[in-house]
């Protein structure tokens, strides 16, 4: 069986280590911060805070506490706020261990497509251009094909790209895989699906 | 020299004209400078550019400047909130220029340091560099952006003292301290202003020197995405 949303999240949140700042990118990714357990992870959220809680309880959202997806939060007793220039010198500067992002499209190289689609309205990359440019790891949670049933894990993107060469991990339904020399390793195979199933769905050299 | 004005449009007065270039601070609908928008829009200033990382959305932020069709350009780096942007921008009335969300607020920093220029490594190899020059550090490809100088900076912040060092409240910081550095003028508008001495020195987050007129008044504040989770019972 194919992982779901919540088995995705759950296998992303293995990949984060004791101690590590993260961002997580919106949808899927979000749900990685219910399956971090006992580990020590700070969230960032890169309109400016370190250290983000849940969503406040009805009746206390704060209009001046939001993450980056414009949704209110809640701050901990850890957190700590500052401006969009040091949020993403922070980021630039390789200070944030790792991104958990979406993608559109992953090429074998770790070449990125996550924020636009020519012909389609386009809303702005907003901090995802920084992210995948500066963070240590790169990790992307997304379905193995698309709706079409067409592999995401390609040879090379066919969408504007995000970054070039910036992916470190893939996390889909079917399983986990590296970007390394030449193509993509497989790392493991989501519970009951081959190493057969996954070459099949992916476009991209497996090497 | 005093910087407390009685209300918006005085605070405006001598600023604004037309085709000029304001940096305005927020992000999303938080902390952003909601009285001074309404009086630029008030003042019917025409052909503005602005940076600012979003363009609010249909009746409120500067979307309300939309409406009047009194922006030209936009330097941002997410619009996806507003429909009458939408519709501007793909009939060919509005400009845009999209800048990663960092480089954005590092070009307003940087020119508000007198940097005109510096290297990031951010959007190397997607269309943010074409046309950008490109430059290898230690083995590694930067491309080079801007510092952003604007005519007029518009921020919103919690506090002040009668000096204008400013302290703001949570992720209303956002670009705002950015915004402020980069203006060639900058004006603050703030929802309590204090006695000068009441502030610890050691708390300001930008000091009043970056501050040159100030306002106080109510705010709205609206919420962009309202998100809550159920009490637990105990």
């Amino acid at each position: 069986m194919p992982w779901v949303r919540n088995q995705m999240a759950a296998r992303a949140a293995e990949e984060l280590q004791d101690g590590w700042y993260v961002n997580l990118g919106i949808g899927i990714p979000t749900l990685v911060a219910n399956y971090v357990g006992d580990k020590d992870i700070t969230l960032q959220s890169e309109n400016g805070m370190l250290g983000m809680g849940p969503f406040p309880f009805e009746g206390d959202e704060d209009p001046d506490l939001i993450n980056a997806g414009k949704q209110t939060i809640t701050e901990l007793n850890r957190t700590a706020y500052f401006d969009s220039a040091t949020s993403f010198g922070m980021i630039r500067g390789g200070k944030i261990a790792a991104a958990i992002l979406g993608a559109m499209e992953v090429a074998e190289n770790g070449d990125l497509a996550n924020w636009m689609i020519p012909g389609k309205l386009v809303k702005g990359m907003g901090g995802a251009m920084d992210l995948v440019a500066g963070v240590g790891r790169v990790i992307v949670v997304m379905d193995h094909t698309n709706k079409h049933g067409d592999s995401k894990l390609l040879k090379e993107c066919t969408l504007p790209l995000t970054g070039k060469a910036v992916v470190d991990r893939i996390i889909t339904n079917l399983g986990v895989l590296d970007v390394v020399e030449g193509g993509l390793k497989i790392v493991e195979c989501a519970d009951g699906v081959t190493e057969e199933e996954v070459r099949a769905a992916t476009e991209a050299t497996i090497v | 020299m005093k910087k407390i004005y009685p209300n918006a449009a005085e605070a405006l007065d001598g600023l604004l004209f037309d085709g000029m270039f304001i940096a305005a601070g927020g992000f999303g609908l938080c902390g952003i400078p909601e009285l001074l928008l309404g009086a630029i829009k008030d003042a019917g200033t025409k052909d503005l550019t602005f940076a600012s990382n979003n363009a609010g959305v249909d009746d409120f932020g500067i979307g309300i400047l939309l409406q009047t069709r009194q922006v030209k350009k936009m330097i941002s780096s997410y619009v996806g909130e507003n429909a009458e942007f939408m519709r501007q921008y793909l009939s060919g009335e509005l400009e845009l220029e999209f800048n990663p969300q960092g480089t954005l607020a590092e070009r307003m920093r940087a020119g508000g340091c007198g940097i005109p220029g510096f290297y990031t490594k951010t959007g190397v190899g997607t269309v943010i560099a074409e046309g950008k020059e490109h430059k290898d550090f230690n083995g590694e490809t930067y491309i080079m952006e801007e510092g952003i100088f604007a005519d007029l900076a518009i921020v919103k912040a919690w506090k002040t003292d009668e000096t204008g060092n400013l302290i703001f409240r949570k992720t209303a910081r956002n670009f705002n301290p950015p915004a402020a550095m980069c203006g060639k003028t900058c004006v603050v508008e703030v929802e309590e202003i204090v006695p000068t001495g009441s502030l610890d020195p050691d708390h300001i987050h930008l000091p009043g020197i970056y501050v040159h007129r100030i306002i106080q008044g109510d705010h709205e504040k609206r919420i962009e995405q309202r998100t809550t989770r159920k009490r637990e019972e105990a």
